[in-house]
Order: C-alpha cells, then sequence, then structure tokens
C-alpha cells in the first residue's frame, strides 16, 4: 500500500486525471452550450461515437492526424444542424430528437466503419497523438509532470474552458445564448433571431462532442471499437447538471470523474481482492451522488425543453 | 390632440385572422406625436393583437401601416423597434437571472466588437433615470425586483433602444395604486418631451385619467374615438360592451349570522421555503361577504391552498362551521361543504381535456348519487349536468364538449356550477373574474350575491378594488402574509385601502 503515497504514484494519477477528464471537458461544454440556448442535445454520445469513428477512419486513410480531429467536428456539426433541424426548426420533442439521434449515429458509426474495414479479426491502428511536455512548467514538482505532459488536445481542452466562460458571459453574443435560453419571448422582441441563436449553439456544441469523441481513438487509444464512449456522453449531460451549466464549474465536475477514473485504473493494479467491476463503477456512482446533491439546488435555464414559436395563439 | 398635425403612426385597413376568429377587422388607427392615446376594450376585443401587429410581433393579414411617414413592412419585432416603437407586454417578458443591465442592453448595439460594454451602458441608463424618474439599481437580478420595478426596466429598456412610440399593454394591471400614480408621470414626462404612447386598458376611470384621446374597439372593430375631455365614464362602458350596463349592483342588507370559516393565527412559508403568511386571524359569517385586497403575491396564493386542502401551514386552525379543517386534505374541505374556486380556473380548477359533464362531478363522483357498484350513473349525471348547464346558462356545444373548447367566462361558470351545485356554506373565491369580461363578470357579481342571500359566508379575494367595493360586506387587506387592516364595506376609502396595498400603516 505504501505505493500509493508515492510521487510517481501521485504524479502519475494527476496525468491521468487530465487525462480522463478531456473527452468530457468537450463534451461537457458542448452540452453546456446547447442547453445554455435551451436544447437539450441527447444526441451526445451518438455525437461522439461518430465523432470517435469519423476521427480514426480519416486518420488511418489520410495519415494525418489533425485532419481526423478537422473530419470529427465537421461531423459533431452535421450532427448538431440535423438535431436543430428536428427540435428548433420542427420544433419535435428534445428528448425524441436527442434519442433518435443517438440511435441513428450508433448504427451509422458501425456501418460505415464495416464497410471500410470489414471485420477484421484485429483491429486496425493508427499511430496515436504523442504526448507533448512543456518545458519549465512540467519542472514544478509533484504536480509539474503529471499537469504538463499531455496530448495537445488536452491543453485545447483547458483553453476552451475560459473561452467558453467569457463567450457566455461577457460578449453580445453569449448574453444573446443566454437570453434565448431564459425566455425566447424577450430575445425575439428585442430583435434577436432565436432559431439561428440554438442552431448556431447546436453546431458549434457538436463540433466539441465530437472531437471529444475523437480524443479516445486518437489519444485515450489507437483503435476503434463500437463501445468507445461507454457512456462518457452521459456523463457529461450529469456533469453539466453537476456544474449548473456554468463552463467552470461543470469542468470541476469533469476533473473529479477524470480523477476518479484514474483512481480506480490504479486500484486494480495496485492488487486489492475486489472485482475489478466495483472500481469500474466508482466514478458513476459518485456520478449520481453529486446530482442527488446539487440538481436541488439547480439554475436550469427557465426555456430549456421549449420549442419556441412566435405565432401561437391570438391576443 | 390635433388633427391638425401629421399622424405618427397610421394604420388603415388592418384585418388579422387567428385560425377561425377575427381578432381585427378592417381597422384604422392614427396615432399623434406628443399624445396619450388609450386603446380601451373588452377582453378579446383585438387590442393587443392591433398593437402586436403595430409591434411587429404578429403580422397582419391585410392592412397597411405607416411609422412617421413611410410605409412599413414589419415582419419582426426588430423591423418596429428599429422604426422607434416599442411595446411593454402585459405579462412583460422576464428573465429573472439575469441583471437589469444585461436585460437592457440585450441585442441593442453597444460597445466594441463582440464585447458587451457594461460601462457606457451603465452611464447612458442612469441619465434615463435621472430624466424619468425611473430609479433602479442597473445591478440588481430582475428577481429581486418587485413587478413595478420590472415595469420600469421596460421602459428603461425602450428608451435604451431610442423609443419614441411607445405601446403599454394594460400596465396598471400588476401595480398598487401609488406605483400607478409614479407609473402616470412618468408617461407624461416622456409624451412632454414629444414622444407618443398607447395606453391599452379596460378600465375607465384610468383611461380618462391619463390619456389625451381615447380609441374604443369591440369584438375586433374600431366602434368609436372620442377626446377624453368631451366624454365620460359612463359613454365609453356603453361603447365598450355595446349595451347598457347595470348601473351599480344592488345589494340587500343583510344581518351577518353564526361565523362559518375561522382562521385562527395561520402561519405558511412558500415553495421556496420563505415566510408567506404569519400570524393571520379572520372570521368569516353566514351572509357576509368578506372582501380581501392585495397586490398578488402577497400570500393569497397559499392562503387559498391552505384552505383548500392542498398546502399544510406552518401553524394554526382553520374552522370551518365548528369542525377543525384537515390540512394538505382536498377531501376534507369537500366534506366540510366548502366551495372553492381557485385562482388558476385552468391550471388548478377544471381539467380541460374532460368534458363539462366529467368536471362538474368531479368532487362529488363518488357519492351514491352518482354510482353504484363503482359503475357511473350515467343517465343521472347527464341530467344533473344539463340542470347545470341551463341554470348557469353556460355556452357550449353540450354536456360531451371538451372543456378546453369553453370560452373565459363560461369555464368560470362551469366552476361555479361545480362548486355551487352543493349549497356550500363557506365560498372562497380568489380571482373569480380576473380576465373576464364584463358580461361575464356582471353574472359572477350576481351568483355571489345570491349566494350571500343564501346564507353563505364568503371570502372573495381580488386584486380588483372595483370589485371588492362593489360586492364587500368588510375589506381586510393582505400584504406580506398580513392583513394590514379592516374597514367596512360601506364606510372604507380607496386611499386607506390603496395605502394598505402598499404596505403602509395607517
Amino acid at each position: 500500500m505504501s505505493e500509493i503515497l508515492d510521487i510517481a504514484f501521485v504524479s502519475g494519477l494527476i496525468g491521468a486525471t487530465m487525462r480522463m477528464a478531456t473527452p468530457l471537458i468537450f463534451a461537457t461544454l458542448g452540452e453546456i452550450l446547447a442547453e445554455r440556448s435551451g436544447v437539450l442535445n441527447l444526441g451526445i454520445e451518438g455525437i461522439m461515437l461518430m465523432g470517435a469513428m469519423t476521427g480514426f477512419l480519416v486518420t488511418f486513410s489520410s495519415g494525418s492526424i489533425w485532419s481526423g480531429v478537422l473530419a470529427a467536428a465537421v461531423v459533431g456539426m452535421i450532427l448538431g444542424l440535423l438535431m436543430a433541424f428536428l427540435a428548433v426548426n420542427l420544433g419535435l420533442s428534445q428528448h425524441v430528437s436527442g434519442l433518435g439521434i443517438t440511435l441513428f449515429a450508433a448504427g451509422l458509426a458501425m456501418f460505415i466503419y464495416r464497410l471500410h474495414f470489414g471485420s477484421p479479426t484485429v483491429p486496425p491502428i493508427i499511430q496515436p497523438f504523442k504526448q507533448i511536455t512543456l518545458p519549465v512548467l512540467s519542472e514544478i514538482p509533484v504536480i509539474g509532470p503529471g499537469l504538463f505532459t499531455q496530448y495537445s488536445l488536452t491543453y485545447i481542452a483547458w483553453l476552451l474552458v475560459p473561452v467558453m466562460s467569457i463567450l457566455l458571459y461577457k460578449t453580445k453574443l453569449g448574453l444573446k445564448i443566454r437570453t434565448v435560453g431564459e425566455n425566447p419571448v424577450v430575445a425575439d422582441t428585442v430583435g434577436v433571431n432565436v432559431a439561428l441563436t440554438r442552431t448556431l449553439c447546436l453546431v458549434i456544441g457538436g463540433a466539441l462532442m465530437g472531437v471529444g469523441g475523437a480524443f479516445l481513438t486518437l489519444a485515450h487509444q489507437n483503435m476503434f471499437l463500437i463501445e468507445v464512449i461507454g457512456g462518457r456522453g452521459w456523463v457529461a449531460i450529469a456533469m453539466v447538471i453537476f456544474g449548473n451549466w456554468d463552463p467552470v464549474k461543470g469542468t470541476i465536475g469533469t476533473l473529479i470523474f477524470g480523477f476518479l477514473d484514474g483512481l480506480q485504473l490504479r486500484l486494480q493494479g495496485v492488487g486489492i481482492a475486489i472485482p475489478f467491476h466495483v472500481f469500474l463503477m466508482i466514478p458513476y456512482l459518485l456520478t449520481i451522488v453529486a446530482l442527488i446533491s446539487v440538481s436541488r439546488r439547480a439554475a436550469v435555464p427557465a426555456a430549456l425543453l421549449k420549442a419556441y414559436r412566435r405565432e401561437e395563439k391570438g391576443g | 390632440m390635433g388633427d391638425t398635425q401629421t399622424p405618427v403612426v397610421r394604420m388603415s385597413g388592418i384585418t388579422k385572422h387567428f385560425l377561425d376568429v377575427t381578432a381585427n377587422k378592417d381597422i384604422t388607427f392614427h396615432l399623434y406625436p406628443g399624445e396619450i392615446c388609450a386603446l380601451l376594450g373588452e377582453n378579446g376585443a383585438g387590442k393587443t393583437t392591433l398593437m402586436n401587429i403595430l409591434f411587429g410581433y404578429y403580422t397582419c393579414d391585410e392592412g397597411e401601416i405607416f411609422i412617421k411617414g413611410e410605409k412599413a413592412n414589419l415582419s419582426a419585432p426588430k423591423d418596429a423597434i428599429s422604426r422607434g416603437v416599442g411595446m411593454i407586454h402585459q405579462h412583460f417578458a422576464l428573465v429573472p437571472s439575469h441583471t437589469v443591465l444585461e436585460i437592457i442592453i440585450i441585442g441593442a448595439d453597444s460597445g466594441r466588437g463582440i464585447f458587451l460594454d457594461f460601462k457606457t451602458a451603465r452611464q447612458e441608463i442612469l441619465q434615463f433615470q435621472e430624466r424619468f424618474g425611473l430609479k433602479i439599481d442597473p445591478d440588481a437580478r430582475v428577481w429581486t425586483l418587485s413587478v413595478g420595478e420590472q415595469q420600469k426596466v421596460e421602459i428603461l429598456k425602450a428608451l435604451y433602444r431610442d423609443v419614441d412610440i411607445l405601446i403599454m399593454d394594460e400596465p396598471t394591471a400588476v401595480l398598487a395604486p401609488s406605483e400607478t400614480e409614479e407609473l402616470f408621470k412618468t408617461l407624461r414626462s416622456l409624451v412632454e418631451e414629444g414622444r407618443s404612447v398607447v395606453f391599452i386598458s379596460h378600465k375607465l376611470n384610468e383611461v380618462m385619467d391619463i390619456s389625451d384621446r381615447i380609441v374604443v374597439l369591440r369584438a375586433g372593430r374600431v366602434v368609436a374615438e372620442r377626446n377624453t375631455a368631451e366624454t365620460n365614464t359612463r359613454e365609453l362602458a356603453n361603447l365598450m360592451v355595446g349595451r347598457d350596463l347595470l348601473e351599480s349592483i344592488e345589494k340587500k342588507t343583510l344581518e351577518p349570522g353564526q361565523p362559518v370559516l375561522e382562521i385562527i393565527d395561520l402561519g405558511a412559508v412558500d415553495d421556496k421555503n420563505l415566510p408567506a403568511i404569519t400570524n393571520l386571524n379572520l372570521v368569516v359569517r353566514q351572509n357576509e361577504i368578506l372582501g380581501m385586497a392585495g397586490i398578488s403575491g402577497n400570500g393569497q396564493t397559499e392562503l387559498c391552498e391552505i384552505i383548500f386542502g392542498m398546502r399544510a401551514p406552518t401553524d394554526g386552525i382553520i374552522k370551518v362551521g365548528n369542525s377543525p379543517l384537515k390540512f394538505g386534505s382536498p377531501a376534507s374541505a369537500i366534506k366540510l361543504r366548502m366551495g372553492r374556486i381557485p385562482e388558476d380556473r385552468i391550471g388548478t380548477g377544471l381539467m380541460m381535456d374532460l368534458s363539462v359533464e366529467e368536471n362538474m362531478i368531479l368532487e362529488n363522483h363518488t357519492s351514491s348519487d352518482f354510482h353504484r357498484y363503482g359503475l357511473m350513473k350515467s343517465k343521472k349525471i347527464r341530467q344533473f349536468s344539463d340542470d347545470l348547464i341551463s341554470a348557469y346558462s353556460i355556452t357550449t356545444a353540450g354536456r360531451d364538449a371538451a372543456t378546453k373548447s369553453l370560452s373565459g367566462g363560461n369555464l368560470q361558470k362551469v366552476m361555479l356550477a361545480r362548486e355551487l351545485s352543493g349549497g356550500p356554506a363557506v365560498i372562497v373565491a380568489s380571482q373569480p373574474t380576473r380576465g373576464l369580461d364584463v358580461g361575464a363578470m356582471e353574472y359572477i357579481h350576481q351568483r355571489i350575491l345570491k349566494e350571500r342571500e343564501r346564507g353563505a359566508g364568503i371570502l372573495l379575494i381580488s386584486e380588483d378594488l372595483d370589485e371588492i367595493f362593489a360586492l364587500s360586506d368588510r375589506i381586510v387587506v393582505i400584504y406580506e402574509g398580513k392583513i394590514m387592516g379592516e374597514a367596512s364595506g360601506a364606510e372604507a376609502s380607496r386611499e386607506q385601502i390603496g395605502l394598505w396595498m402598499s404596505g403602509v400603516e395607517k
């Protein structure tokens, strides 16, 4: 057990926390953007899967890993646009539209993968992202090596957190997004295009979800498996609630989850005589506990789940 | 105001349909610079629709609009705002979590590049506040403001957008008398600077008070136009309703009898767990109407829910007749012969998807009159509901019609029919005529008086002071969950009641 307090162990755990949190940060920020505009995007799990598959496929075919990331973002945008068409333009139930997209994407991802690779006995692999060690910063004792030896996508995810906060709270667009999500009538009567704003949020949010998925096949692993997302989309939805629809607080949630995920991997390695499934459960279990305690005082965007049409009734 | 001037707004031949309802029919409307023009009419007369068309929120089916001499094709509110037209809706749209500043500047171009410029906006808003007496902290969150303050935010929002044609839809419906005074002052100072105001209302006194000119709408058409100085409330009332109204309600002198409803030391919290009612005491007697005045949100909702058996108080006792009311049990309230008319007839009172007949037997469908061995006695139920439909002259396609197909006035009649059919000893009516037109209102008032003569004790909770004064034997005023004072109906002065409503002690 003395290993647990080892410096190398701590440093490794910090590194793992960051890695495990990365796809969740992308997905959570994407979902926050969508929900702040008033649309719950349950297509997230499917969009991440399509991002993971597309990123892998394009990297495999082109040999360029950044092309893979870009392709994943584009696929995410297209599915975000589809979600916008269903839930914003047609005003269909957001639950049904989102789950529909997730089911559709799961089938489509496997279909395209099989079309391209058939059913190989050994899954094809790519040359994944390499970790980049930042000079100087990585020499900070204890935390330095773990925090600053990371994939470039992880650094990008970290940059996106303040960017998203500034977007939501300091820019004109952010005020429009928040207003559309709280009360579309107010937005409409001051000349904000409600449908366009929501579509924009779903498209950009979709891109973030797609890249979050691609991280799993381009950095975390070097192959595509159908179960690669493993419910991380649903965890991101929980993180949005945990973080009270705020980018910074949501990210704190993803870090806690990433930490538990990293810890359970290591606890499995320490050789305690408990089935590893129990450790696998820990992060999800604690997500549920956290949600119960937090969601009682949640500040849900008031117009979430509500489609908006102007001329609905007579005066 | 002058026909000599050129109008700043000219609407002609405006027609608007909603499905099979004609909301506006060939309306011509002019607005002149520097005037307050009242748009008067009953609910459903088409006032709000007409102004929503001018605001670009609705598009008209036929007709033309000229603003400041130019033909305006308005397809969205922003088209109207860019021409200087602003509208403040009756239930003004709010974003409780935004700050005042945010709600004012959203969508209005300010700031550098993509960023918001809070500093310049704050200065500009403070200037408007100075000029028009609209004092609000720009950094306060909207949910912390009173309704009156929220309305000021809406006016500031319009001014910030350089609006010089301001439409206000029933702005006083939510205000205390003193706040109304303040609003009128602001409106007058706005028109002094050359702006124009359209004031939508169905309250005659108010319209006489504030407007320069009055346009009366009835059933989607303009029926009259008067200069305020050359008309009176009596003429306006007849124009609005299209027939002579009863001069005033006739009320018999009755001596109140035994107490039928006693509320003793009641205390309660609201949904946010904040105190809603503290130490409230009331007695209602036979043959008596106790009017409870007060601006909504001062504990009336919670009080009703407690009396109706929908909410448990933290303290106190309620006695109906001589039996205690079992809290949190609507069945107990029914058993104690209480007639309950909730403020939200659509949400709480009636099941909109069920038939009229089903709604009428909702409360006593378990009584042996209506079922045997668990099967409903359909013949008896049909007889019962047909009787009520004719007794209350309810306009409906029949007892099988879906309740949601009924108009507001008829919904309330169904509500009354159900609640009064058992001859209740106590009637608690909350906002019984809210949103109803003058005709339906008159009917409901007659019914309530009839119940008083029959011997019921009635607690009438209403925001409408005219209603309170017309019906009540005694008047109490509720403010922040406390009774501010009590006066006899005959001797109460509007000033005193108004002061109590604003929380001012004697």
